[in-house]
C-alpha cells in the first residue's frame, strides 16, 4: 500500500456510506453547531446524533446486500479496508450503539447539567474510530481506527466535570492505553518486519507460502511470535481480558455511566472484530503446514479462563453496581475469547461453530450491556453518584416496569434460558466442546454459575425488599426518591430488552446474516 | 386428548401473569382463587391427558407435542416441546393435584399477609416452572424448568423476608443448588457431545449405544445435580434451613415438587443408569441410604414441628434415591407419589397446628391439641401412620417395596433402611405424642416469660432499695438538721444565762431609785424569764433529734431489707422454676403462681385465647389429603400382577431397565412382617418414652442432638476457614489494588500539596501499568518459549 501511495487509489464511495456516515456526521456536528445557534439547543444535537447513528446503519443494509447477495466481499481504498459480511455486522452494532447511547446521553447530560455538542462529537468520532478497527484489512489502518476510538473515549470518560472520579477515570484509561497502544505499535513493527506485510491477507498468503530455502517472507520465526504476542497484549487490554483488565473496574465506574455502556458495548466490539480478524484470519497457517493458531490458542485460552474466574469471583465481592457490571464484562470477555479460540480451530466445522458464536454473542451482549447500563443511568440519579446495590432496593414497587426490563437484561446477562445471553452462552459452550476445549467449557460454566449470583443480588434487591412493607423505606434516605424514566432512556431500554429476548426466544432470526459474518473469518 | 398436554404447564403460567398484571388490583382474596383455579385448571388437562394415554395402544403412550422450534443449527435442533408419557403424567398428576389443595390452603394461611398477591404469584411461577420441568422433552428444557423452580423457591423461602434468618435460608437455597445446577450443565455437555441431542427421545433411545464410562460420567453429573435439589447428601444443608419460609412453600417445596425432580431425572434417564458402568447403581443407592439415615438421625432431637418433618423429608428422599440405585424405579415412584401426599398433609397440618396456636413452632409448648383441633389432630395422625409404615397406609406399601429391593441391591443396605425405618416410626410418633397428646402446655409460661418475670421482679426490688436508700439520706439530712437545732439551741440557753447573769449584776451595781433601774429590773425579769424558755425549745429540739436518730435506724432497716432482698432475688432465681429443655407428655407445668404478678402480658394473653381449629380452606386440603394418604398404596398392592397398576402404566417409560426381583412371595411376607414389626416396635417404644416417661428421654436427646448440626458445622467451618480465606484473598486483592486506587484519589486529593501525595497517586496507575507489563512480558515469554521449545 506504500507503494502505491503516491497516487490516489480508487475508492468506491458507496461502500464506505456506514463509516463515512460517522465520521463526516461528527465533523459536521461540531461545525455547524457552532455556527448555527440553533442546533445547539438542548436536545438538537441528540437528535442529529441519532439521525447520523441510524442513517449509519440504515446504509448497512444496501452494502449488507452487495457484499452479501452479489457482489461479494471486496476490499476499498486500496485494500486498506475490508468490506465484508463481517465488518458489516460490526458496523451495524456500532451504528445501534451510537444510537442507544444518544438516547440515554440526551437527558443524563440536561440531568447533570452538562449539555453540549462535544459528547456527540466525541461519540461519533469513537465509533468512526470502531468501524475502521472493525473493518481494517491492514494493521496500520487497524492501529488508526483504534486511536480514533480510544482517544475519543478517553476524553468522553473524562467529561463529567463535576465528578473528580470521571477525571481519574479518564486520565487513568488514558495512561494505560497509550501504554497499551504502544505495545500494540510495536507488534505491528515486528509483525512486518517477519512477514514483509501490514496487510492482513497478505500477512496470511506470505506465512502459508512455501518455505523453501531463502524464497520464504518469514525472516524470523521470533520475530513473528513476538509481534503476534504484542498484538495480542494490545488487544486484550482494548477487551479488559485478565490480567489486563486492570484499569477496567476502576475506569467503569468512574466515567460518566452511559458512556460506560458505550464502553462495554461499541468499544468492546470493535475490540473483538479486531482481535477476530487478525488472529483468525492473519495468523493462520505456516507454509510448512504447521498451525500457527498452536502458538496462540493456548494463551487465548489462558486469558480467557482467568477473565472467567477473575472476574466471576471478583464481581461476588462488590457492592457497587457499576463495578459489579465492570466485572460482569470481564466474564463477557472471557466468554468471547472462548469464541475467539474456537474460531481459530483447526477443524473447519468447529472454527465455524465459533464465529458464529462470537459474532451472535458480540450482538447480544451489546444490546445487553447498553441496556444494563442505560437503567443504571436512571437508578443513579442526579449526580450519577447512586450505584450501590441499595440504590435498586425496591425498585420493583417504585418501578415495576422498570425493574422488570433490568431483571430481563440481567437474567440474559447471567445467561437464563430464552433471554439472548443464554443461546450466546449456549453457543459459545457448544463450540468450545466441539473443539474438545473441556476444560475451558467447565470453567466457562463454573463462572458462569458464580456469576449468576451477582447478577440475583441486584435482582433480589430490587424484588425482595423491605421498602415493601408501608413506611418502612421512609428511613432509609434516598431510597424514597421518586424515579422518573426519561423518554429516551426507555425506548433504549424498550430496544435492548426486545432485541434480549427476540434472539433468546428465536435465536435462528438472524441466522443468515450471524452465519455470513462467522464466514469471512473461518473460510479464508 | 393428549393434546391438552400444553395447557399443563400454561394455565399456572396464565395464572402468574394474570396476578403479575393486575395482582395489586385483584388484592385478597380473589388473587388467590385466580391461582387456586389456574391450578386446578391443570390438574383437569393431566386428567384429561392421563385418559388420552390410556386409550392408546400399551407401547404408544409416547407423545411429544413440539410448540415450535427454538434453536435450529444444521442437525441439532432444541424444540419447545412437551414429552407425555407414563411417567411425566405420573408426576404431573400428583403435582397439580397437591399444588391444587396447597394453592387453596394458602388462601387460609396467608389470610391477611400484606403480599398476599404476591405470594400466589411466586407459587403459581414455581407451578409452572416444575411443570416444565417435568413435560419438557429434552434437557433444555428441563433444565430451564429445573433454574426456575429453583429461582422460584429462592423468592418463596425469603418470602417472609423481614426476617433476616430468612433472607440467609433463602441464599443458602440458592448457593448449594447452584453447585447441583453446574452438574446439571456439564451433564447436559457431554450427553449432548455424545449423542447429539439432547431431546429425550433420542437420548432414551441413544443411550444403550454409549460406552459404559461416559455413561458413568453423565449420571454422575446429574446425580450431583440430583443432590442438590432433592437435598442429598452432602448438599441437603439448605432444606431444614428453608424451614424459615411460609409453610405452605415447605408444603410444596418438600413433599410435592421441587425436592422429587432429582428423583424424577434419574427415574426419567434411566436407559442411561443402564448403561453405565455397574457401580453407577449402588453409588446413587449409597447416597440415598445415606441421606436416609442421616435425615432420620437429625430428626429425633428436634424440637421445631417443621424441622422435623424437613429432616425426615431428608430422609425419605434418601429413600427414594435407593430405591433408584437399586433399581426399584417404580417403588421410587410409588413411595414418591405417597411421600407427596402424606408428607403434604403433615406439612399443612403442621401448618394449621402453627395457625392455631400464634404462630408457635415449638412443639414443648404444644402438647394436647387434638381437643382444640380435632381435624388436624385427625388428619395428622393418619398421615403419621402412613409415614411410619402402619399397614394399609399407604406409606406402609411403598416403603416396603424399596426394602425388598435394597435387599437384592445389598443386605446392609436393606438394614440401613430398616434402621430409618425405625427411626422415622419412632420420631414421627414423637412428634404426634408432643404435639397432639398429653398435657397442653400451650398455656405454661415459657422460660422468656419466666426470666421477664424475674426480670420485672429484680427491677421492683432493685427500685425498691433505691427508694430506701433515698428515704435513708433523706432521714439522715433530717438528723443533721435535728443536731444543728439541738446546738443551736444549747447556744441559746448559754445566751440567755449569760444575759441573766449580766441583768443580775446590773441590778445588783444599780441602786434603786436610780434613773433606769426600773428599766433594769425589767430587763432583769425578761432576763429570767427567757432562760426556762431556752430549755424548754433546747428540749423540745433534743426530743426532735432522738426521733430523728430513730427514724434513721428504721431507715437503715429498710435498706439493709431491700439489700438482701435484692440479692435474695439472685438465689431465688437460680432455684426458681425454669422450663425443661426436653419434654414429654408427662411433663408438669412450671409453678409460677409465686411469679405470677410479674409475668409479661404474653402469658396471661395466652390464657385468654386458646389454640383453636383452623378455618375451612385450610381443613379441607388436609381431610382431602388425609383420605388419599390412605388409599394411596392401592395404586400398586403387591398381592397379585392384577393389582400392580402403577408398574403397569409406567412400564413404557422404564424400558424393561427395572430391576426383577427374586425373591418369593414367601420371602416377601418375611420382609413385609420384620419392617412392620420394627416400626411397631418403634411406635411402642416411643409411646413409652414420650406419653408415659418409662425413661428420661434427656440425656439421649441431649447427644443426638449434635448429628443434626455436624454436616451444617463442618459447612460453615470451611466457608469461616478455607472458603473464607480465598474469598478473603480475592478481596483483599481489590480493596487494596484497585479500590485503593479509587480511595487513593481522595486521600490524594486531601494531601495534594505534598509532593508524597502526588507520587502516591501516578504510582496507582504505575501499578496497573506493572501489572499489564508483567502480563505482556508473561505473554511473550510464552510465545519465545514456543521457539524455544
Amino acid at each position: 500500500m506504500f507503494a502505491q501511495a503516491a497516487t490516489s487509489p480508487e475508492v468506491v464511495w458507496s461502500l464506505l456510506w456506514p463509516l463515512l456516515f460517522l465520521s463526516i456526521g461528527g465533523v459536521l456536528l461540531v461545525t455547524v453547531t457552532s455556527v448555527i445557534p440553533a442546533l445547539r439547543r438542548p436536545g438538537m444535537p441528540a437528535a442529529l446524533t441519532i439521525l447520523i447513528g441510524g442513517a449509519s446503519f440504515v446504509s448497512t443494509i444496501p452494502v449488507w446486500r452487495r457484499v452479501a447477495d452479489t457482489e461479494g466481499p471486496t476490499t476499498v481504498v486500496a485494500g486498506a479496508m475490508s468490506v465484508d459480511a463481517f465488518t458489516v455486522v460490526m458496523t451495524a452494532i456500532i451504528a445501534a450503539s451510537v444510537v442507544l447511547t444518544a438516547l440515554v446521553l440526551d437527558d443524563y447530560l440536561r440531568r447533570e447539567g452538562l449539555d453540549g455538542p462535544e459528547w456527540y462529537v466525541l461519540l461519533l468520532m469513537s465509533a468512526s474510530g470502531g468501524v475502521l478497527m472493525a473493518a481494517a484489512d491492514d494493521l496500520i489502518v487497524l492501529f488508526m481506527g483504534l486511536e480514533i476510538l480510544s482517544i475519543a473515549v478517553y476524553v468522553l470518560a473524562a467529561l463529567h466535570l463535576r465528578r473528580t472520579d470521571s477525571q481519574e477515570a479518564g486520565f487513568k484509561y488514558f495512561v494505560l492505553g497509550a501504554f497499551s497502544s504502544a505495545l500494540f505499535l510495536y507488534g505491528i513493527a515486528l509483525v512486518y518486519g517477519a512477514t514483509g506485510s501490514t496487510q492482513i491477507d497478505q500477512i496470511a498468503a506470505n506465512l502459508r507460502l512455501p518455505n523453501e530455502a531463502g524464497l520464504t517472507p518469514i525472516e524470523d520465526a521470533s520475530l513473528l511470535l513476538a509481534g503476534v504476542a504484542l498484538l495480542l497484549v494490545g488487544f486484550a487490554f482494548k477487551v479488559s481480558a485478565v490480567p489486563f483488565h486492570v484499569w477496567t473496574p476502576d475506569v467503569y465506574q468512574g466515567a460518566p455511566t452511559p458512556i460506560t455502556g458505550f464502553m462495554a458495548s461499541a468499544v468492546k466490539v470493535a475490540g473483538f472484530a479486531g482481535l477476530a480478524r487478525v488472529f483468525v484470519i492473519s495468523f493462520s497457517e505456516f507454509g510448512s503446514g504447521d498451525l500457527i493458531q498452536d502458538d496462540w490458542r493456548p494463551i487465548l485460552a489462558i486469558l480467557a479462563g482467568l477473565s472467567l474466574v477473575l472476574g466471576a469471583f471478583m464481581a461476588a465481592g462488590q457492592s457497587d453496581v457499576k463495578r459489579m457490571l465492570a466485572y460482569s464484562s470481564i466474564v463477557h470477555a472471557g466468554f468471547l475469547l472462548i469464541g475467539v479460540h474456537a474460531a481459530g480451530h483447526g477443524d473447519a466445522g468447529v472454527a465455524d461453530a465459533g464465529g458464529r458464536a462470537l459474532v451472535f454473542y458480540l450482538i447480544t451482549y451489546a444490546a445487553m450491556v447498553v441496556g444494563s447500563f442505560a437503567v443504571a443511568t436512571v437508578v443513579a440519579g442526579r449526580g450519577d453518584a447512586d450505584h450501590g446495590v441499595d440504590a435498586y432496593r425496591g425498585l420493583f414497587r417504585k418501578h415495576p416496569a422498570l425493574a422488570l426490563m433490568m431483571a430481563v437484561l440481567l437474567f440474559s446477562q447471567a445467561g437464563i434460558p430464552f433471554t439472548s445471553g443464554f443461546m450466546a452462552k449456549f453457543r459459545v459452550l457448544g463450540a468450545a466442546v466441539d473443539g474438545e476445549a473441556y476444560v475451558l467449557a467447565g470453567v466457562a460454566m463454573l463462572a458462569a454459575v458464580v456469576a449468576a449470583l451477582l447478577y440475583l443480588r441486584i435482582i433480589v434487591a430490587m424484588f425482595l425488599d423491605d421498602a415493601d412493607d408501608e413506611g418502612g423505606d421512609e428511613q432509609v434516605a434516598g431510597s424514597v426518591r421518586k424515579i422518573d424514566v426519561p423518554v429516551g432512556a426507555a425506548i433504549s431500554i424498550v430496544l435492548a430488552v426486545i432485541v434480549t429476548i427476540g434472539l433468546g426466544v428465536l435465536p435462528d432470526l438472524g441466522r443468515g446474516v450471524v452465519a455470513a459474518a462467522a464466514d469471512v473469518l473461518v473460510n479464508r | 386428548m393428549v393434546e391438552a398436554v400444553w395447557l399443563i404447564p400454561a394455565l399456572p403460567l396464565a395464572g402468574f401473569l394474570t396476578i403479575l398484571l393486575f395482582g395489586r388490583r385483584l388484592g385478597e382474596p380473589l388473587a388467590g382463587w385466580v391461582a387456586t383455579a389456574a391450578m386446578a385448571g391443570s390438574f383437569l388437562a393431566t386428567v384429561a391427558t392421563f385418559f388420552g394415554l390410556q386409550s392408546r395402544d400399551h407401547d404408544d403412550r409416547f407423545h411429544v407435542q413440539t410448540i415450535f422450534t427454538w434453536i435450529e443449527s444444521g442437525s441439532f435442533t432444541i424444540d419447545i416441546g412437551f414429552l407425555a408419557d407414563p411417567l411425566s403424567i405420573a408426576m404431573c398428576l400428583f403435582i397439580t393435584g397437591v399444588a391444587t389443595l396447597i394453592h387453596l390452603y394458602s388462601i387460609g394461611y396467608m389470610h391477611g399477609d400484606p403480599n398476599f398477591s404476591k405470594f400466589f404469584l411466586y407459587l403459581n411461577l414455581f407451578a409452572a416452572s416444575m411443570l416444565v420441568l417435568v413435560l419438557g422433552d429434552n434437557l433444555l428444557l428441563t433444565f430451564l424448568g429445573w433454574e426456575g423452580v429453583g429461582a422460584c423457591s429462592y423468592f418463596l423461602i425469603s418470602f417472609w423476608f423481614q426476617n433476616p434468618s430468612n433472607a440467609g435460608a433463602g441464599k443458602k437455597a440458592f448457593v448449594t443448588n447452584r453447585v447441583g445446577d453446574f452438574g446439571f450443565m456439564l451433564a447436559t455437555f457431554l450427553v449432548f457431545h455424545e449423542m447429539g441431542s439432547i431431546r429425550y427421545t433420542d437420548v432414551l433411545s441413544g443411550a444403550p449405544e454409549l460406552s459404559p464410562g461416559v455413561g458413568a460420567a453423565i449420571v454422575m453429573l446429574f446425580l450431583l445435580a440430583a443432590a442438590g435439589k432433592s437435598a442429598q447428601f452432602p448438599l441437603y444443608v439448605w432444606l431444614p434451613d428453608a424451614m424459615a419460609g411460609p409453610t405452605p412453600v415447605s408444603a410444596l417445596i418438600h413433599a410435592a415438587t421441587m425436592v422429587t425432580s432429582g428423583v424424577y431425572l434419574l427415574t426419567r434417564l434411566n436407559p442411561v443408569i443402564a448403561a453405565a458402568d455397574g457401580w453407577v447403581g449402588p453409588v446413587i443407592a449409597w447416597v440415598g441410604a445415606l441421606t436416609a439415615l442421616l435425615g432420620a438421625l437429625s430428626a429425633l432431637a428436634q424440637t421445631d414441628i417443621k424441622k422435623v418433618l424437613a429432616y425426615s423429608t431428608v430422609s425419605q428422599l434418601g429413600y427414594l434415591f435407593l430405591a433408584v440405585g437399586s433399581g426399584a424405579y417404580v417403588p421410587a415412584i410409588f413411595h414418591m407419589i405417597t411421600h407427596a401426599f402424606f408428607k403434604a398433609l403433615l406439612f399443612l397440618g403442621s401448618g394449621s397446628v402453627i395457625h392455631g396456636v400464634h404462630d408457635e413452632q415449638d412443639m414443648r409448648r404444644m402438647g394436647g391439641l387434638a381437643k382444640f383441633m380435632p381435624i388436624t389432630a385427625g388428619t395428622f395422625i393418619i398421615g403419621w401412620l402412613a409415614i411410619a409404615g402402619v399397614p394399609p397406609f399407604s406409606g406402609f406399601w411403598s416403603k416396603d417395596e424399596i426394602l425388598i429391593y435394597a435387599w437384592e441391591e445389598s443386605p446392609l443396605l436393606w438394614f440401613i433402611g430398616l434402621v430409618t425405618a425405625l427411626l422415622t416410626a419412632f420420631y414421627m410418633t414423637r412428634q404426634v405424642i408432643l404435639t397432639f397428646f398429653g398435657r397442653t402446655r400451650f398455656f405454661d409460661a415459657t422460660q422468656e416469660e419466666i426470666d421477664q418475670a424475674w426480670e420485672n421482679r429484680s427491677a421492683g426490688a432493685g427500685a425498691e432499695l433505691t427508694a430506701a436508700r433515698a428515704d435513708l439520706d433523706k432521714v439522715a439530712e433530717g438528723v443533721a438538721k435535728a443536731q444543728a437545732d439541738v446546738d443551736k439551741r444549747a447556744a441559746a440557753i448559754t445566751e440567755a444565762e449569760g444575759a441573766f447573769a449580766d441583768a443580775q449584776a446590773a441590778v445588783a451595781a444599780a441602786t434603786e431609785g436610780d434613773d433606769g433601774y426600773d428599766k433594769l429590773v425589767k430587763t432583769l425579769t425578761k432576763a429570767e424569764k427567757a432562760v426556762p424558755k431556752a430549755q424548754d425549745a433546747f428540749a423540745k429540739a433534743e426530743a426532735k433529734l432522738v426521733e430523728a436518730n430513730e427514724g434513721v435506724a428504721a431507715a437503715e432497716a429498710a435498706v439493709a431489707d431491700a439489700e438482701a432482698k435484692v440479692s435474695s432475688l439472685t438465689g431465688a432465681r437460680l432455684s426458681g422454676p425454669s422450663v425443661p429443655t426436653v419434654v414429654t407428655a408427662k411433663t408438669e407445668a412450671v409453678d409460677v403462681s409465686e411469679l405470677e404478678a410479674d409475668l409479661p402480658e404474653s402469658y396471661a394473653h395466652r390464657q385468654g385465647h386458646p389454640p383453636h381449629e383452623s378455618p375451612w380452606t385450610m381443613t379441607v386440603p388436609l381431610v382431602v389429603l388425609s383420605v388419599a394418604a390412605i388409599v394411596a398404596g392401592g395404586l400398586n398392592l403387591p398381592f397379585t400382577k392384577g393389582l400392580h397398576f402403577l408398574e403397569h402404566w409406567l412400564e413404557p417409560s422404564l424400558f424393561a431397565n427395572e430391576h426383577h426381583l427374586e425373591a418369593s412371595g414367601a420371602q416377601k411376607w418375611l420382609f413385609a412382617i420384620i419392617a412392620v414389626a420394627v416400626g411397631l416396635v418403634a411406635i411402642v417404644t416411643a409411646f413409652a418414652v414420650y406419653l408415659q416417661r418409662r425413661t428420661d428421654p434427656t440425656e439421649f436427646e441431649q447427644g443426638i442432638a449434635p448429628v443434626a448440626s455436624a454436616l451444617d458445622d463442618a459447612y460453615a467451618s470451611f466457608m469461616g476457614g478455607p472458603g473464607r480465606k480465598l474469598f478473603e484473598l480475592l478481596t483483599w486483592f481489590d480493596r487494596t489494588i484497585v479500590d485503593g486506587a479509587v480511595n487513593g484519589v481522595a486521600d490524594t486529593v486531601k494531601s495534594l500539596g505534598t509532593t508524597t501525595g502526588r507520587t502516591v497517586q501516578t504510582g496507582f496507575v504505575r501499578q496497573y501499568a506493572l501489572l499489564i507489563g508483567f502480563g505482556s512480558i508473561l505473554v511473550m515469554a510464552w510465545f519465545l518459549g514456543r521457539i524455544l521449545l
